[in-house]
């Protein structure tokens, strides 16, 4: 792909995809493009996706958030094309999913992405080694081989020692970790995850959460993460892509969504974070003046919640870019604000 | 009034609807009693108005056998060739079960090698037993083939479950494969699902006919008439359990790139396994139920041993084989049951040798080794001696005759009072009814409940009973089958509403309508024709206690399933336990009766027909004389009217219960 457009660092790209369910509903798209929601379903069509363009860049963590119904399940779906997008175009790696034949899609899916579901979908009759190698054995990869690599994935998500147990002797949690653990055997670039936590015990999703970020640090994949809670997306995201009726509303980083809500409705998710936790340093420094006697270095894309405890006794902190020259002044009294704030 | 006008509703004015009805039942009435002088017709259809339907097919039959071909090679060859290849392993589970291997012919015929033992089959069952649900399991199907040995049924039961190893993998698998199809074709499912209604309606004696036209008289028949009994409901079960299959787990099938087989056999298959299940156990059930039927068409068996003590009158020989039938029923049941429900368990890593692996293999095969070893040796291991048999016989004889010497009166007085009261004028008025009306009526009713659609198709069923001239005799059976649907709802709606909330009273409950579900059809003649001998009364006892168990088990069901905080909102408000059942809880739980009506519907006329063998006279006599004269024609023309009285109350009532939910707000 030459396209001028193409972002040479995106994994992933989608250019106006639609999604509309009901009889007949690709050739009423084909005949009336670019319609509203109303027109759609005043037509008897529902609009599930609405001209959705994105692109997700290699190594990003880009989380899409949206309540029930809001089309991010249709969307993941159409990314990975196990729901035929009604128009539009998916790039991967630069090459449009939408063109590739049954089989160059099997070859995709097989090597390149892995998905990990909202209520597991583990299959009953396997052991948790069969289960994690079963990507594997779909492949025809020999038994010897898979079996070693899928221990080696029980290893890394904790549950050695349970290769033989059967899902429904694992808690909610285990089963779950099970499911990383499978996404994981083919080593693919791309990684869905839908929903993955949802399911889980607040306490228990605390600490997949957590689990998940030890993983991405040596993993460093690219990654598509569906929730509906605003406080997974701004923990877990590089980038946000806040999603209502189908159609996205904003993407962006937390501290955009947070400091510069595109309208009413994302300013309604930000209104309850806490600002400093999200902020970074590089928002609220002032610029670089002489003299100033300060405490230590920070760098600037500190969040504002974890520099306050760098001050110590002194008033002011440097902040320095991303190749550690200075490039601000870190006031005691702007953190203290902002953390008052809430 | 004026006032209380906007607070209580209007009396609504009478609708279309009703006045139509109004209308229709009048123009009925002026028909019934005035009009047979001028339209004799619409009573009873001359010959000369009737579709010659039965010739048709009887010449379609007989086409079928002496002329079809592909081409290569004949239909009737085809069909040779089906019961060589079933008739293959048919004969091995029998030799291996109960005739032994044979070298030779007839009577010069010389064992070679004996069949299995029978402390080998009941240590093998129970060993499965074991494995399946523990060692009470294996107690209670041991103590069941335990029984059949000791009463002599061996040999019997050995041969009917010979036809049951063999039909019941064919059946199984048959049912799998036509299911996934049906669930990856949309139009595959179009074509089945019209077919299977049929299928499960027509009663099982229309089909033995041509079954024995093109397989011939014998066990390869009876298995092949079993399995296609038994297939429809697999099928279904099939379609329902792929259906059920969580969109999820498509989802990683696709995603970790399976081609289709990987996504039907490792993925699809595997996990609609429990619902599977539930289809197998039905398999074996009915594959039950119609080995014994197919008696008639020379299963053999126990069947053909209950079949010949009903013909000879002899209670005492049929008494026994029909408990043996109740034996080998309840056995398999729980095993297959078991295995449905069996859970797997992680094994440990540290297993050693073969033995401590395959325990169960290795046990069943010891078992095998040793007692036929045995058995060549000592004749008491390799058969039962008959010395040690226990018989029943002339007791059952002696308790009916008893009942007879001294409750012959009593018996007979109520016997004949429901006879002359309620019986014979309820046969006279439906057999006096014009049958273009009654059409008329079934046809408005359908529209009412469901439209023209459904109007079409319930007027065009009942007109093709009549115009294939089974009118008098579908109007036999609606008479016999009315009564026994009303006498077991008079049973079984008050015993459901007595036990359903106290738990452990109906859990008793449930054990007795489970364990009355799972006996073929045949056994409830047994008792019936004991007490009363033959006749309509005695076909009614039958059908009823056959047919009460979904009349109770929906009841129960529906009553249970009412939303407690409803219950509770009626109790704050008030009510007494009598309202809080009237005004609540069978308000609510109607549309589940009315689908436990249904059902009680579709087992009496399934039963009815086999009430043919104590000598009614309906479409279910005309049937079995079809199958006694081997005629396919008149077989299948009153096989399909029954059938056709059942789509008409299955449409009818559904229909009905789908608009009293939607009134209720209940979603199903």
């Amino acid at each position: 792909m030459t396209d001028p457009a193409t972002d040479p660092a995106a994994k992933l790209e989608c250019r106006s995809v639609w999604k509309v369910f009901g009889p007949g509903a690709d050739a009423f798209l084909a005949r009336a493009p670019n319609l509203e929601a109303e027109a759609l379903s005043a037509a008897g069509y529902i609009g599930a996706l609405r001209d959705v363009t994105l692109s997700v860049a290699e190594g990003e963590i880009f989380v899409i958030m949206g309540l029930s119904g809001s089309g991010k399940s249709t969307l993941v779906r159409c990314m990975s094309r196990l729901i035929e997008p009604s128009a539009g175009e998916i790039l991967f790696n630069g090459e449009n999913l939408l063109a590739a034949d049954p089989a160059r899609m099997i070859q995709i899916r097989r090597h390149q992405m892995g998905m990990v579901f909202q209520h597991f979908a583990l299959l009953p009759h396997m052991t948790v080694l069969a289960n994690v190698a079963f990507p594997l054995e779909v492949q025809g990869v020999a038994r010897a081989a898979r079996d070693a690599r899928a221990l080696k994935m029980i290893e890394l998500v904790g549950l050695a020692g349970r290769e033989n147990y059967f899902p429904r002797e694992l808690s909610g949690g285990q089963q779950q970790r099970v499911g990383i653990a499978r996404s994981l055997a083919a080593e693919p670039e791309l990684w869905f995850l839908d929903e993955p936590f949802s399911a889980l015990d607040p306490l228990i999703r605390r600490e997949m959460q957590d689990e998940f970020i030890r993983l991405q640090a040596s993993l460093e994949k690219t990654i598509v993460f569906i929730t509906h809670d605003f406080d997974e997306a701004i923990r877990l995201a590089d980038r946000v892509a806040i999603m209502k009726d189908g159609a996205v509303v904003q993407t962006g980083t937390p501290e955009e969504l947070v400091t510069r809500p595109a309208d009413g409705y994302v300013a309604e998710f930000t209104k309850a974070v806490t600002r400093a936790k999200v902020v970074s340093v590089a928002s609220i420094m002032l610029p670089l003046s002489d003299g100033a006697s300060c405490a230590g270095d920070v760098p600037h894309a500190t969040r504002v919640a974890d520099a306050a405890p760098m001050f110590g006794a002194g008033d002011m902190l440097r902040v320095t870019g991303s190749d550690g020259t200075p490039v601000g002044l870190l006031r005691r009294s702007d953190v203290a604000q902002m953390m008052m704030q809430g | 009034m004026a006032a209380s006008d906007t607070i209580l509703p209007r009396r609504a004015p009478l609708t279309n609807q009703q006045l139509l009805w109004a209308f229709a039942l009048a123009a009925f009435a002026v028909l019934w009693l005035a009009g047979k002088p001028y339209m004799a017709w619409a009573f009873k259809l001359p010959r000369s108005m009737q579709i010659p339907l039965r010739r048709w097919i009887g010449d379609f039959m007989k086409w079928l056998v002496e002329e079809a071909s592909f081409g290569l090679f004949t239909f009737t060859e085809f069909t040779r060739f089906l019961a060589d290849v079933i008739d293959f392993p048919y004969r091995i589970a029998l030799s291996l079960l109960s005739t032994g291997f044979l070298e030779g012919q007839g009577s010069n015929a010389v064992q070679i090698v004996p069949p299995l033992p029978w402390i080998a089959v009941i240590g093998l069952i129970a060993l499965m037993g074991q494995y399946a649900g523990g060692w009470r399991l294996a107690a209670l199907v041991a103590a069941c083939f335990g029984f059949i040995v000791a009463f002599g049924q061996w040999e019997n039961a050995m041969i009917t479950l010979a036809s049951i190893v063999i039909a019941v993998p064919l059946g199984v698998i048959g049912g799998l494969l036509l299911g996934i199809a049906g669930h990856r074709w949309r139009i595959v499912a179009l074509v089945l699902k019209p077919i299977l209604d049929l299928m499960q309606t027509v009663p099982v004696f229309a089909y033995l006919v041509p079954i024995l036209f093109l397989f011939g008289f014998g066990p390869t028949a009876a298995v092949v008439a079993t399995i296609i009994y038994a297939l429809p409901p697999m099928t279904r079960v099939s379609m329902l359990a792929l259906a059920g299959v969580p969109s999820e787990v498509r989802d990683l099938g696709n995603m970790v790139g399976c081609s289709r087989r990987q996504m039907t056999w490792r993925v699809m298959v595997p996990s609609a396994m429990p619902g599977l299940m539930v289809g197998v156990n039905q398999v074996i059930m009915l594959s039950l139920n119609m080995v014994i039927i197919a008696s008639m068409i020379g299963a053999g068996g126990l069947g053909f041993e209950v079949l010949s003590a009903l013909r000879r009158l002899d209670i005492g020989a049929g008494v026994e084989a029909g408990l043996a039938i109740v034996a080998l029923a309840v056995a398999l049941d729980r095993l297959s049951q078991a295995y449905a429900r069996k859970v797997r368990l992680h094994a440990d890593q540290e297993q050693r040798g073969p033995v401590q692996r395959h325990p169960y293999t290795v046990s069943a095969v010891a078992l095998v080794a040793v007692t036929g070893l045995a058995g060549l040796v000592v004749g008491w291991v390799q058969s039962f001696p008959e010395a040690w048999e226990l018989t029943t016989g002339a007791f059952w004889s002696d308790v009916v005759r008893w009942i007879n010497v001294n409750f012959f009166d009593q018996i007979e007085a109520f016997k004949n009072l429901l006879l002359l009261n309620v019986l014979i004028p309820f046969k006279r008025f439906l057999l006096g009814l014009p049958w273009i009306g009654v059409t008329g009526l079934i046809a408005l009713a359908g529209w009412s409940l469901g439209g023209w659609r459904l109007a079409a198709l319930t007027g065009t069923l009942a007109a093709l009973i009549a115009l294939t001239g089974q009118w008098p005799k579908a109007m036999v059976t609606v008479y016999l089958c009315g009564i026994s649907v009303v006498l077991a709802c008079l049973i079984g709606i008050p015993i459901a509403i007595l036990t359903a909330e106290r738990g452990r009273l109906w859990k008793g409950v449930e054990i007795v309508i489970d364990t009355l579900q799972t006996l073929p059809s045949f056994v409830y003649l047994m008792p019936a024709v004991m007490l009363f001998r033959v006749g309509d009364f005695t076909a009614i006892i039958a059908v009823v206690a056959y047919a009460v168990a979904p009349a109770i088990r929906y009841t129960a069901h529906g009553i249970r399933q009412v939303d407690p905080q409803l219950v509770e909102a009626g109790a704050a408000a008030g009510c007494t336990e009598w309202q809080l059942l009237t005004k609540i809880k069978l308000k609510l739980a109607l549309p589940e009766i009315m689908l436990g009506l249904n059902q009680t519907i579709m087992l009496a006329l399934s039963m009815l027909v086999i009430t043919a063998l104590v000598g009614t006279r309906d479409l279910g006599q005309e049937v079995y004389i079809a199958l006694t004269k081997a005629d396919t024609g008149r077989g299948l023309v009153a096989g399909l009217s029954v059938a056709f009285i059942a789509i008409i109350a299955d449409r009818l009532i559904s229909a009905g219960a789908d608009r009293m939910r939607t009134r209720l707000g209940l979603q199903r």
